[in-house]
């Protein structure tokens, strides 16, 4: 007997099932099918203007910086200007996002902006959301080429951009929206939600940020 | 690391913590930490409470259709091109990973926490293998290079301060110069990260833990504030999922009811840093990710669990809130429970796992207070069963014989109230009167256990009884 069918059957023989009962195979294809969305905080609920409040104030809540700007036209000038004021060289990793791609980077005549994954010799990189939660602050990221998984964890600054208008209210919209763009029961390789830069707690209880992941974050929202 | 057993020296291992100063100073930390953190976290989401209830239900109706969701799970992993290993036992489990270790030609193998790797050893294993398996998360790294076991699921070196950590990092990283500072925590942190840094990119293969497999969509997930799990499992060539099999729930918004409650009740945070869910390998348009995914399902004696008292444990999400609140733990700390899991959840869960003759003390070591099921997120009567194992233990004849003749002539009285009832005041009354000039007592006889730490406080004279009944009668009257 296979090891799979020792663990299948003894959890079958534990609860007394067969496996092939119709109303459990229906219970469960219908729990599948309706995803249930259970008890969801009201904190979430409220205007796109409200969410933009509440993801700002939560995610600068766990240390990351937030900035807020009209048009996608200022993304160039605005990672300039961080960089700047974190005395980091010129220099930033992109993916092949289009939304990052077509923003006017000739402006910035001094930034060097490089494309692909990093290889942990990047100190800069930048993504682009998929969307963000205002519940907790959380952003969402889904790997690709577009904005490769690995911009979000090697190099010591990652900035993200994300679209005002792509701010939910809780996770279970950006679910339906991931159901919607990669059909029922597909998920992207990777779902990453970021609620700040990283950090550690390990040695005395003491917080300290920038453990492995990046030491800073911060976010570009596009609020039109 | 593969440690030895030490379940059933509790008593031994208590001792010993109890005077262990350093390990006291650390303990007291948790309530001001963890304890009130949790506290705010709770207090700021009105509907914690409910969210813990659905956290419950979720799992209960996972549990009853256990074998279902995993075959549905099962299915969507290898739709997306990953592939699903069954292990029985720990054994099986570390064969497992070492085929794949084998198969890849790996030498260097990162890991993210996994408490699965810790219960079924697969460091020492790895070891004994050629294979160079490197914690990645800083507790875990610090734990591994100590040799040690961790004393806590969500803060594994808890019990040691940095002044420790310094002179461990000073043993191991022989590149370390002597002149470098590393007094303080941020800077022992710098230290970790750069040796750390190059393993990353170095590993052959990724091992992490999963907080949560999603039947719906395939996928595994973990949690981390350090980003060490994604650096783990994003830069090798392959990646290995740890899950045990009751870490399954159905759908996307199932984990997502999941995760409201757990960061709350483990840091006390509103939601960990990362949360990361993966499904299947690279993807052919992908410029980085693991070629291969692999998950193993351990069982470990958990589909017994199933069946009776005890399955309401495998509802546990590895939150850490019972060790946090619990006046035992908070008393001599993760390593004198003798083996992976302390804390309550450890009383309940060791028992099961290595068998009750070994790990009979830990469900004793408890008083009841009843402050574990009243956090738990998913709201298991942990001492309910930690009394399902005293019985157990009562009816394997494992408890000592002083314990049972006591117990068997307590029951004949308890079963006899008027006989109860007379004996308890007549004993009250006698101890009153000889102790009443001092108010305490140094020794008693048949107490010297309770009198060789402490006094023994002189009974007032009367008992509860007697003054409940005498009470009762003084409302009736009008």
């Amino acid at each position: 007997m296979s090891a799979r069918d020792t663990v299948l059957g003894s959890i079958r023989r534990s609860l007394g099932a067969s496996g092939n009962e119709t109303m459990r195979g229906q219970t469960v294809d219908d729990r599948l099918a309706r995803h249930p969305k259970g008890i969801i905080p009201k904190r979430g609920e409220g205007s796109k203007a409200e969410r933009l409040a509440l993801f700002k104030t939560m995610i600068e809540q766990a240390f990351a910086t937030v900035s807020i700007l009209k048009s996608s036209d200022e993304i160039p000038s605005a990672v300039a200007a961080h960089l700047r004021s974190k005395n980091l060289p010129m220099e930033i990793r992109r993916g092949e996002d289009a939304r990052l791609a077509n923003a006017p980077w000739q402006n910035e005549k001094t930034l060097s902006v490089t494309t692909g994954p990093s290889d942990g010799k990047q100190l800069a990189a930048i993504s682009h959301a998929y969307g963000a939660v205002a519940e907790t602050g959380t952003l969402v990221l889904v790997s690709g080429p577009e904005n490769p998984t690995t911009l979000s964890f090697l190099p010591e600054h990652h900035i993200v951009v994300l679209d005002a208008g792509e701010i939910e209210g809780n996770y279970e919209a950006v679910w339906d929206r991931i159901r919607e763009k990669y059909g029922r029961g597909i998920m992207p390789r990777t779902v990453n939600w970021i609620s700040g830069p990283s950090r550690t707690a390990d040695i005395e209880q003491v917080l300290l940020q920038g453990a492995h992941g990046p030491r800073t974050l911060h976010v570009l929202v596009i609020d039109k | 690391m593969s440690h030895p057993i030490k379940s059933p020296q509790f008593k031994e291992n208590a001792h010993e913590a109890l005077q262990d100063a350093q390990l006291q100073k650390a303990l007291g930390k948790i309530e001001t930490g963890a304890v009130a953190r949790r506290r705010s976290a709770a207090e700021h989401l009105p509907e914690f409470e409910r969210l813990r209830d659905s956290a419950r239900d979720i799992k209960n109706h996972t549990l009853a259709h256990l074998d279902l969701y995993l075959e549905q799970y099962e299915k969507r992993v290898n739709e997306q091109g990953g592939h699903v290993h069954w292990a029985v036992t720990a054994e099986d489990m570390r064969q497992i990973v070492l085929d794949i270790c084998k198969k890849a030609n790996a030498r260097i193998v990162t890991k993210g926490k996994s408490m699965i790797g810790e219960e079924v050893a697969l460091n020492d294993f790895l070891e004994k293998n050629n294979i160079v398996p490197v914690e990645t998360d800083l507790g875990e790294y610090i734990i591994q290079i100590r040799n040690e076991a961790p004393s806590h699921i969500i803060f594994p070196v808890l019990h040691l301060n940095k002044e420790e950590i310094e002179e461990d990092f000073r043993r191991v990283h022989t590149n370390l110069p002597v002149g470098r500072n590393i007094k303080e925590p941020a800077e022992l942190l710098a230290e970790a990260r750069t040796v750390l840094r190059e393993k990353f990119l170095a590993a052959d293969v990724g091992i992490t833990g999963a907080n949560f497999l999603v039947a719906e969509t395939g996928t595994s997930l973990i949690v981390t504030n350090e980003g060490n799990g994604d650096l783990t499992q994003t830069l090798p060539k392959v990646h290995i999922v740890l899950a045990s099999i009751e870490k399954v729930v159905p759908t996307l918004e199932d984990v997502s009811q999941m995760l409201r409650v757990l960061a709350r009740s483990a840091t006390g945070q509103e939601i960990s840093i990362y949360t990361t869910f993966s499904t299947g390998p690279r993807r052919k348009e992908d410029v980085d990710g693991p070629g291969e995914y692999h998950v193993i399902l351990l069982d470990n004696g958990r589909s017994a669990m199933l069946a009776g008292q005890f399955r309401d444990m495998l509802r546990c999400i590895r939150c850490g809130a019972c060790m946090n609140h619990c006046p035992v733990y908070g008393a001599v700390g993760g390593h004198a429970y003798g083996w992976v899991y302390p804390g309550p959840m450890g009383a309940v869960l060791t028992p099961s796992l290595i068998g009750v003759d070994k790990a009979g003390h830990l469900p004793n070591a408890s008083t009841f207070c009843g402050r574990c099921e009243e956090v738990c997120p998913v709201r298991i009567p942990l001492p309910k069963m930690m009394r399902h194992w005293r019985e157990r233990e009562f009816e394997r004849h494992l408890s000592p014989a002083t314990v049972r003749s006591g117990l068997k002539v307590w029951s004949f009285f308890a079963l006899r109230p008027t006989l109860y009832g007379f004996f308890a005041g007549l004993g009250m009354n006698l101890l009153a009167s000889l102790g009443r000039t001092k108010g305490r007592f140094r020794w008693l006889p048949l107490a010297g256990g309770w009198t060789r730490y402490r006094d023994f406080p002189v009974p007032q004279g009367e008992t509860f009884q007697s003054r409940w009944k005498n009470r009762q009668r003084a409302e009736k009257k009008p």
